[in-house]
């Protein structure tokens, strides 16, 4: 079953007379566990589109159903209630909150959506010891490096245990090997069955994922699933590739399925 | 989010901007600091005052010649040529009214005592045995006055405790002869000391029998007559049937006012609570720029803060949860400001009260009240928009905020 599915998803900004379409005619469907990235130049609607999924922006037109359910329609609490238990951010420039120590980071989703003390304390020191931080538990972001920082905010965004795990160039403001560090962190707590959404622009992070969609101009230009099915459409399998007969193909297999012709 | 946590993350944010914080805890505490004291001020002289008069003894009727500037201009009070003077005789007819306990007659002058081979100006008072009772004094040394006629009296006297210290340095008084202008007297008693006394310092009087007094001063009339009522309920019936009697044993002449003292208690104690309510209205004000200086702080607070707003909106943070910890934010600022305020307020007034002992100046209770109440709604009220506007916030515009 899909964990996100958009239809004739929209976004539109009004800057002065001018008229910027961020998203257009946007549909995709995300199942549970996969593994995406989200790619395309700068300006062409990734962030605007992660926002969507995020619930912190509400499309202009079309419709976003997040587990089976029209998330669209939700009041503004109602929303903050999905956000709080089903979605986890991951932000380029971490979003620590500077006065607060890595454990009341980590902590604090918990404690917006008023778990007991005593339960908080006990799943903060269990993330904290599973990300490694746990000798800088009572550390402030100023005393932690970018890579710790990330970390920290990456245990933030999963204690709640979300459905789908967003990050906005989760590397971005970190050097080559730290972000390795966090992109491998990231793709484990997928393995482990979370739904894990990257945006970049840097292809060798883009290309990890087992899925890529490529943005331009709020439009999505190609979607490696459906170019995967595509191609296996436009180059059906057997042995005959030159006739190329539209159609000729049944419905195609799964991806991941070898077929005949490439065994 | 839990309460106990909306006040802790409120309580971590102050304490994380601690010049803003400390900046409206000042102007919050100066308000309220400044209503605790000025009322205090206020008060203190109202109960000063209202001390004042009480040792004037109870159930107190004060009689004094001429009529009051209150009574108005009559054509025929214009006609009177003076009024006609108030005698011991007056005074001996208003003891026989049933309404009165006690009557002594008053009648003053200075001159100068001579005893001890020391020689000091003094005022005179000529009085009666009952004054005693009727102003609730207490002799140190010997007794008061002795019953007597009015109109003649022993030659004795009475000093107030400052003149024997003064004349006799500490030594027994009573039994010396003393030299009062160009009367000599023998000392029956010393006062107590009281301290105070509106008008005159009865430690620095002589008293003498009346009729000694009016000898020396050559004089008929009386000062004052106090009246001591038989109780407080008969305090309005003494003024009346005074006011009647005397009117009759002078041809049918107002020319005496009649006062009591709850009357000039009442007067005072109102004018002075006046004052220090004013003096807390102005104060107040104090309060509200105080409210509207919190206001700008938690509206810096929020600017400062969009991308943590945002961020805690990603969180899933509702809007009512930011608007209550801003609130809570606000209102501790206020709650802080004012008990520090409340503090020095305190300590201030304990200041005045040791610089001027006399000076009974304690806050009232309702400045307190007050001013508490208003530093905590006007910081709750002026917290409202920031903490509004922060619920209100975008999420995406906030956390591209930095
Ligand atoms: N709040 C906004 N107001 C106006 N235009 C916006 C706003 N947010 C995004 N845009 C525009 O929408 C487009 C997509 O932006 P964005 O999603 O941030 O791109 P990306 O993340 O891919 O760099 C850009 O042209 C950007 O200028
Ligand atoms: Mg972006």
């Amino acid at each position: 079953m899909s964990v996100i599915q958009l239809a004739g998803i929209e976004r539109v900004f009004h800057l002065g007379d001018s008229v910027v379409h961020a998203l257009s005619r946007l549909d995709v469907a995300i199942d549970a566990g996969e593994y995406v990235a989200i790619m395309g130049p700068s300006g062409s609607g990734k962030s605007t589109l992660l926002n969507l999924l995020g619930l912190l922006d509400r499309p202009d037109a079309g419709s976003y159903r997040l587990e089976g359910r029209d998330v669209t329609t939700l009041s503004p609490d109602e929303q903050a209630a999905v956000r709080s238990r089903r979605i986890g951010f991951v932000f380029q420039s971490f979003h620590l909150v500077p006065r607060l120590t890595a454990a009341e980071n980590v902590a604090l989703p918990m404690m917006l959506a008023g778990i007991p003390v005593a339960e908080r304390a006990q799943r903060v020191a269990q993330a904290l010891k599973d990300f490694g931080l746990d000798q800088r538990a009572d550390h402030r972001p100023d005393q932690l490096s970018g890579g710790q920082r990330q970390r920290v905010a990456i245990a933030r965004a999963t204690i709640m245990q979300p459905a789908v795990l967003l990050a906005d160039e989760p590397t971005g403001n970190l050097d080559r090997a730290t972000g390795d560090d966090v992109i491998h962190l990231l793709e484990a707590l997928n393995e482990r069955g979370m739904t894990l959404i990257i945006v970049t622009h840097d292809p060798k992070i883009g290309t990890r994922a087992r899925r890529q969609l490529m943005m331009e101009d709020g439009e999505l230009r190609q979607d490696s699933a459906s170019t995967r099915l595509r191609q296996l459409d436009d180059n059906p399998p057997g042995p005959l590739s030159g006739k190329g007969g539209d159609g000729e193909s049944p419905a195609a297999p799964a991806p991941d399925k070898p077929s005949a012709g490439a065994a | 989010m839990r309460n106990a946590d909306v006040l802790r993350f409120a309580r971590d944010a102050a304490a994380g901007y601690p010049l803003r914080t400390s900046l409206s805890v000042l102007a919050m505490a100066i308000g309220v600091a400044a209503v605790v004291v000025l009322t205090a001020l206020g008060d203190g002289a109202r109960r000063y005052v209202v001390e004042q008069f009480s040792s004037l003894g109870s159930n107190l009727v004060i009689v004094l010649p001429g009529r009051s500037a209150t009574g108005g201009f009559s054509p025929a009070n214009a006609m009177t040529t003076t009024p006609r003077d108030l005698t011991v005789d007056d005074a001996a007819a208003l003891s026989r009214l049933p309404s009165v306990r006690r009557v002594a007659p008053l009648t003053a002058g200075t001159s100068e005592i001579n005893a001890n081979g020391r020689l000091r100006e003094t005022l005179v008072a000529g009085t009666a045995s009952t004054y005693l009772d009727i102003r609730g004094f207490k002799m140190a040394q010997g007794s008061f006055l002795p019953e007597a006629d009015w109109n003649r009296g022993a030659p004795v006297a009475v000093i107030g405790a400052k003149i024997q210290e003064e004349i006799f340095a500490g030594k027994p008084a009573v039994g010396e002869l003393i030299r009062l202008g160009d009367r000599r007297l023998r000392i029956v008693g010393v006062l107590k000391s009281t301290g105070q006394g509106l008008g005159m310092n009865t430690d620095e009087l002589v008293f003498v029998p009346v009729g000694i007094a009016q000898g020396m001063f050559n004089t008929n009339t009386l000062f004052r007559v106090l009246i001591e009522a038989k109780s407080r309920d008969q305090i309005e019936a003494v003024k009346r049937e005074v006011a009647a009697i005397l009117k009759a044993r002078h041809g049918g002449e107002e020319d005496i006012t009649v006062i009591t003292q709850d009357a000039v208690l009442a007067t005072f104690d109102k004018l002075l609570r006046a004052l220090t309510a004013a003096v807390a209205g102005i104060a107040a004000i104090s309060l509200a720029v105080a409210g509207i200086l919190v206001m700008n702080v938690m509206l810096v607070a929020v600017t400062q803060r969009t991308s943590e707003i945002g961020l805690l909106k990603a969180l899933g943070a509702r809007g009512d949860t930011i608007r209550d910890a801003f609130m809570a934010e606000a209102a501790m600022l206020s709650l802080v400001g004012a008990l520090t305020g409340y503090g020095l307020g305190l300590f201030g007034a304990f200041v005045l009260r040791q610089m001027y002992p006399v000076f009974p100046a304690y806050p009232p209770n309702w400045a307190v009240v007050a001013a508490l109440v208003t530093a905590l709604s006007t910081g709750l009220l002026f917290g409202i928009m920031p903490a509004r506007r922060a619920a209100r916030m975008d999420p995406v515009q906030a956390l591209m905020k930095h």
